[in-house]
C-alpha cells in the first residue's frame, strides 16, 4: 500500500477572494454532515497526469474541511502499466489485439493490491480502468463505492470495455467529464468535470514584468497580436493545422503564432510530430516552436496571459482544461467542437467553436476584427470558469455526491 | 422593525448532473426527448442551466435553446425556446408542454429540416439536488438582509430561481416569506419582479440589497 503524503497546501481561506466568501461557507456546511466519515481515493500513480494534478489539490482542501480523507496509489510493475497503457489507448479507440495474458496480468496486480489497500473507507472512489477490479475486494456493508473514468470511452475497443464492463456495473455510480463519453450501464453516471486550480502556478495572477520576461526570453513581439496553442505535440491536438489556420489569418493580420508544448524528447511519435510542425512552419520567423520542460507552469501561464487569442484546434480531446486555463485568464478562445470543449465553450458566449482550419482562421480574425466582442467572451469565458470548472466547484460536487450516495437520493 | 414568529433558514443546494441515456442529433430527436425524458432533465435544462449560466445575460437562456442555434443553426426555433420565461410556470408539465409544442409546431411547419442532423448531439441530463442547511437563520429585516449578503450563488439560486417549482407559487422563498411573514408586501413584489435573465446571479442580489436598503429607511 502506498500512500500519498502531500507536500504543498494552499489553505482553503485563500480561495475566497477567489470565489467568495459565501463558496467557502457553503463548502463548509456541505462537509460537515460527512466530518467523521471515512473517504478514500485510489488511483495509479502520484505525480504527473492530470488526475493526480487534481487529487494534489484536491485531498488538502478537503482535510482543511476537518473530513476523514486518504489518497492510496496502487502499485504495480512494467507489465502492468504496458498492459494499462494498452487498455487506456484501446479505450480511446485505438486499434488493439485482445490477449488474454494481458486481462490476467491485469487481475493479477488488482489482486495484489486489494490484500494491501485498506479499501474499508464508507466513500471509496476509484479512478480510471487500473483499478477498477479492486470493486472485488468490497467488503461486505454499506460503504460506498464509485468510479471516476477520465477516459473518452464514446468509441471503446470492445473487447477491453466488455472486460471493464463487468467490475464497473457493480459500482454504485460513475463519473464521467462529459455525457458524450458515458456508456449505456446499469448504474446511475454523473457529469465530473476535472478541474483547474486557480491559485497554483499556471494560473496565479502574474507580474507583467514577469510575462514580458518570458515574451523576449522566447522572442515573441509584445506589439503584435499573439496566437497561441498550449498542448502536447501530438497529431490529435492538430498542431499542424494551427499552422494552416494561421497563415489564412496572417493574410489580413500581422500576428505571431505560439505552438507551446512539453519537450518531445522521451516521445518517439511526439518527437515525429514536432519534426512535421518545423517542417510546415518553413522557418517562418513569426511561428515560435517551443518546447518547454515537462513542468513550466509560470512560463505556460505567461504565455497564455500574454496571448490575444487562445486556440485549441484539437481532432480529438479529453476535456481540453487548456481551454478553461486560457479562459480563466479572460482569453477569447477560438476551439474545436471535441470532446468536453463544447462544455467549456458556449459557442458565442464564452468562446467561438470551429469544426475546419478555414473556420478556426475565420473566427480568429472575427475576434482580431473586434476586440471588443473578444474581452467580453473572455469575461464570460471566466465566469463560466468560475462557476463550473474550479478546484472549488468539484470538492462541492464531490461532498454533493458523497452527501447524495449517503441518502441515497 | 417586525419580527417574525417563523425565521427565514437560510439553505444551500448543491446540483450532481445525472446523465441520462437519451441523447438526439435532430429536431425530430429532440422532440422524441422532451416528450420523454425525466421531469429532472426538463428542470436540468431550464431551471438549472439559469443558475449555472447566470452570468450569461444576453441571448442565452436555456440548453434546449442554446443547442438549437449552436448545432442546428435554426435562429428562429431557438428564438422562440429562448423566450420561454420559467417565471411563468410553477409546474414542470406545463414547461414540457410548452417545449413541445413548439419544436412540433416547427417540425410540422419545416418537415425539411427536422431530419437534418445538428453538429453535434444533444444529452439530455438529469438534475439531483443535495440540500444542507448553512446554519443560520433571520427574524427581520436587518437579519436577513446580513444572511443574503454572504449566500453561494447556489444557495441564492435555490432561494430566488427553483424555489418557485418547490413553492408552486409564481413566486421565490424570498417574496414569500418577506410578504407572509413581514407583511413587506410591496417589497417582496419588486423583488419578485426582478428579471433573471437580463440580471446575473449577483446584479439581481445587487438589486434586491437596494430594494431592501430602501424598505430599512422607512422605518
Amino acid at each position: 500500500m502506498s500512500e500519498v503524503l502531500l507536500a504543498s497546501r494552499i489553505p482553503l481561506e485563500n480561495y475566497a477572494d477567489v470565489v467568495g466568501a459565501g463558496e467557502i461557507e457553503e463548502l463548509r456546511a456541505l462537509a460537515k454532515p460527512l466530518r467523521g466519515r471515512s473517504m478514500e481515493m485510489i488511483n495509479s500513480t502520484a505525480v504527473g497526469g492530470g488526475v493526480a494534478e487534481i487529487l494534489n489539490r484536491l485531498v488538502p482542501l478537503a482535510e482543511e474541511l476537518d473530513l476523514s480523507i486518504r489518497w492510496d496509489v496502487m502499485r504495480g510493475a512494467e507489465e502492468f502499466f504496458d498492459v494499462t497503457k494498452s487498455f487506456h489507448n484501446a479505450l480511446h479507440g485505438e486499434p488493439y489485439q485482445a490477449k488474454r495474458k494481458d486481462f490476467d496480468i491485469f487481475l493479477s496486480y488488482n489482486e495484489q493490491n486489494r490484500a494491501t489497500l485498506p479499501l474499508d473507507a464508507e466513500f471509496m472512489v476509484i479512478h480510471d480502468p487500473q483499478p477498477a477490479a479492486l470493486i472485488d475486494g468490497r467488503p461486505p456493508g454499506s460503504n460506498h463505492w464509485v468510479w471516476r473514468c477520465h477516459i473518452d470511452l464514446s468509441h471503446p475497443n470492445r473487447a477491453v470495455w466488455e472486460f471493464l464492463e463487468k467490475f464497473v456495473s457493480r459500482y454504485d455510480g460513475a463519473m464521467f467529464s462529459s455525457p458524450e463519453f458515458s456508456r449505456q450501464l446499469p448504474i446511475s453516471q454523473y457529469l465530473f468535470y476535472p478541474a483547474i486550480d486557480p491559485l497554483s502556478e499556471k494560473n496565479c495572477p502574474l507580474d507583467s514584468e514577469f510575462v514580458q520576461q518570458v515574451l523576449h526570453r522566447y522572442q515573441i513581439d509584445p506589439q503584435r497580436p499573439i496566437l497561441t496553442q498550449i498542448s502536447r505535440f501530438d497529431r490529435l491536438k492538430d498542431p499542424v493545422g494551427v499552422i494552416r489556420a494561421y497563415r489564412i489569418v496572417k493574410r489580413y493580420f500581422d500576428c505571431q503564432l505560439v505552438l507551446a508544448g512539453g519537450s518531445a524528447s522521451d516521445d518517439p511519435e511526439s518527437a515525429l510530430v514536432l519534426k512535421e510542425v518545423v517542417r510546415a512552419a518553413d522557418r517562418d520567423p513569426d511561428i515560435k516552436i517551443l518546447e518547454l520542460p515537462a513542468w513550466a507552469p509560470l512560463e505556460v501561464n505567461a504565455l497564455q496571459r500574454a496571448s490575444t487569442v487562445v486556440v485549441q484546434k484539437s481532432l480529438r480531446e479529453g476535456f481540453g482544461l487548456t481551454v478553461s486555463e486560457a479562459l480563466w485568464k479572460k482569453k477569447p478562445v477560438v476551439a474545436s467542437a471535441v470532446g468536453g470543449i463544447p462544455t467549456q465553450i458556449i459557442h458565442k458566449h464564452t468562446g467561438l467553436l470551429a469544426h475546419s482550419v478555414e473556420g478556426t482562421a475565420y473566427q480568429i480574425r472575427f475576434l482580431l476584427s473586434h476586440p471588443e466582442i473578444a474581452a467580453k467572451l473572455g469575461e464570460h469565458g471566466h465566469e463560466h470558469v468560475k462557476e463550473n470548472f474550479l478546484i472549488t466547484q468539484k470538492l462541492k460536487r464531490y461532498l454533493a455526491l458523497f452527501l447524495m450516495l449517503d441518502r441515497r437520493i | 422593525m417586525n419580527v417574525a414568529e417563523t425565521p427565514f433558514d437560510f439553505v444551500t443546494a448543491s446540483y450532481l448532473t445525472r446523465i441520462g441515456n437519451q441523447s438526439a442529433g435532430t429536431l425530430a430527436e429532440l422532440l422524441t426527448g422532451l416528450e420523454h425524458c425525466s421531469d429532472a432533465s426538463i428542470f436540468h435544462h431550464t431551471f438549472q442551466t439559469l443558475g449555472s449560466h447566470h452570468f450569461l445575460t444576453e441571448g442565452f437562456s436555456n440548453d434546449f435553446a442554446q443547442w438549437t442555434l449552436s448545432s442546428t443553426n435554426r435562429n428562429d426555433l431557438a428564438e422562440q425556446l429562448a423566450a420561454l420565461d420559467i417565471r411563468d410556470y410553477t409546474s414542470i408539465a406545463a414547461l414540457r408542454t410548452d417545449l413541445c409544442c413548439m419544436v412540433r409546431d416547427f417540425c410540422i411547419a419545416q418537415p425539411q429540416v427536422t431530419s437534418q442532423s445538428g453538429l453535434e448531439r444533444f444529452y439530455f441530463c438529469e438534475s439531483v439536488e443535495v440540500t444542507v442547511p448553512l446554519g443560520h437563520s433571520a427574524r427581520n429585516l436587518d437579519e436577513f438582509r446580513d444572511g443574503l449578503t454572504h449566500l453561494s450563488h447556489a444557495a441564492f439560486y435555490f432561494h430566488f430561481i427553483s424555489s418557485r417549482l418547490r413553492l408552486q407559487l409564481q413566486t421565490n422563498d424570498f417574496s414569500h416569506w418577506l410578504s407572509s411573514s413581514l407583511g413587506l408586501r410591496t417589497l417582496a413584489d419588486s423583488i419578485n419582479h426582478i428579471d433573471v435573465y437580463t440580471n446575473t446571479l449577483d446584479s439581481a442580489r445587487g438589486k434586491m440589497l437596494r430594494l431592501i436598503d430602501r424598505e430599512r429607511k422607512k422605518v
